[in-house]
């Protein structure tokens, strides 16, 4: 691997024996997983519900949630998701759900895994994160992808105040578009901001309300599956 | 001393330990732990109790055989009564695993039992990294009040000046626990039970309510 500018001290010692060599099981192959991240009552768990729903016939798929206190949201989506009990996996996150997605995986991976053992033939996992703020973001050591999520409500700022999930997420879903005449959020503002500070990643905005099915955002998650089904992974798992 | 063991104490490293609150969470919903006096009350008895039979596994896994590892597994659930406290000592386990099969590479690991418990996967990953059955204890005897200390400082909103202060002012116990459990003979390690800790843990298991998963 060549170091590029930063150089190597001593010259006598390789920076490849400090990385290991393993790549994460599903990089390789198994279900692809999507991380599902945002500000508190953006509409995460309802985007879920509405993916399990338009998608549940076509894909063998599991959810995983990170609630910060309650299984409110796993129990939202048995009743709204038409999922059954073991196809949705709960986990605590000791008050951090931002660590449990990104700086210790741990608990989540275990979830995952469970999920996996338990379905061998699961083709996508989402992992809806707990309630954050801007700066969430899933460590791809657990997700493939991630869709974050924020909703017109909470200002048409949003998307220019950036932070990780806004700027670098593989997905932007801007919910409830069907509020903004009532909060005098400019979509066209939202549309724009996105578009520069995410550099011509995919930015969605949409109204679960008016479209329960999420239909746009139904047909990324399809492309998703399609890249890395092509990209032959479902065909080399280990 | 090898730098390894602060990595292997290090709250950060990505072993799953911050979700679980060493039985913490249930003693501050029954009123039990509320200030640092009575946190620190709380972390002193289990760092007596399953702190210095952690530490005693640890010691006796580090550097210990298949066999012998299996038969430590089965000395830690006989010194574990509570399924629920099984249940978490073995996810730790298995995140443990995760984690050092990647910092510290060696076949020790694949000698363990599926998952193991916490302070057996704690000896193997002490010895892959070079260290010593005393660095595992000691590794052990921190964790056991490390982690729930935290966690109360995150329920309670405590001031964490406080809490990193009562944690360093403990640090000569958490040597002589260390030190008490260096010796890896089986017949030495202690059991220590405590049924307080046991019953929080069976409620705690019981409740939905719950940040963390132990």
């Amino acid at each position: 691997m060549p170091h590029g500018r930063i150089g190597s001290l001593p010259p006598d010692h390789n920076l490849d024996d400090y990385v290991d060599s393993h790549t994460p099981e599903h990089r390789y192959g198994g279900p692809l997983r999507i991380g599902l991240g945002g500000p508190v009552g953006s509409g995460k768990t309802a985007l879920a519900a509405a993916l399990c729903r338009t998608l549940g016939a076509e894909y063998d798929l599991a959810v995983v949630t990170n609630d910060i206190y309650t299984t409110e949201d796993a129990d939202f989506l048995r009743r709204n998701a038409v999922l059954p009990d073991d196809r949705i996996e709960a986990v605590q996150t000791g008050c951090c759900p931002h660590t449990a997605i990104r700086d210790d995986i741990t608990a989540n991976l275990d979830a995952v895994e469970l999920l996996e053992s338990r379905h061998p033939g699961l083709e996508l996992v989402l992992v809806e994160s707990g309630g954050d703020n801007l700066t969430a973001s899933f460590s791809y050591g657990l997700v493939d992808v991630q869709i974050f999520v924020i909703d017109v409500a909470g200002g048409d700022k949003v998307p220019r105040k950036g932070g990780p999930g806004v700027t670098a997420s593989d997905l932007l879903v801007v919910n409830k578009t069907d509020l903004a005449p009532l909060v005098g959020a400019d979509l066209d503002v939202m549309r724009r901001d996105s578009a520069v500070v995410r550099s011509g990643k995919p930015t969605l905005l949409i109204s679960l309300r008016e479209d329960p099915s999420a239909a746009e955002v139904a047909d990324w998650v399809r492309e998703q599956v399609r890249v890395r089904v092509a990209a032959g992974a479902n065909t080399t798992r280990a | 001393m090898s730098s390894a063991l602060l990595t292997l104490a290090d709250s950060r490293l990505p072993a799953g330990g911050h979700t679980h609150s060493g039985g913490v969470e249930q003693a501050i919903a029954a009123g039990i732990v509320g200030d640092p006096v009575t946190l620190t009350a709380f972390l002193r008895r289990r760092l007596h109790t399953a702190g210095a039979v952690a530490a005693g596994l640890a010691a006796a896994a580090c550097g210990a055989d298949a066999e012998s590892l299996a038969h430590l597994d089965q000395e830690a659930d006989a010194r574990t009564p509570s399924p629920a406290l099984r249940a978490a000592s073995r996810a730790q386990g298995r995140g443990l695993v995760r984690v050092g099969r990647r910092a510290w590479p060696s076949s020790a690991w694949d000698a363990l039992p599926e998952p193991p418990h916490h302070p057996i996967a704690l000896g193997v990953a002490a010895h892959a990294g070079g260290l010593t059955p005393r660095d595992a204890a000691a590794v052990a005897a921190y964790l056991s009040i490390s982690g729930p200390a935290t966690a109360a400082q995150r329920l309670l909103a405590m001031d964490p000046l406080a809490v990193a202060a009562l944690t360093a002012r403990l640090a000569p116990e958490v040597d002589a626990v260390a030190e008490s459990g260096r010796n890896g003979h089986f017949c030495r390690i202690p059991a220590a039970a405590d049924s307080l800790l046991d019953l929080l843990a069976e409620v705690h298991a019981a409740r939905k309510d719950r940040f963390f998963a132990s």
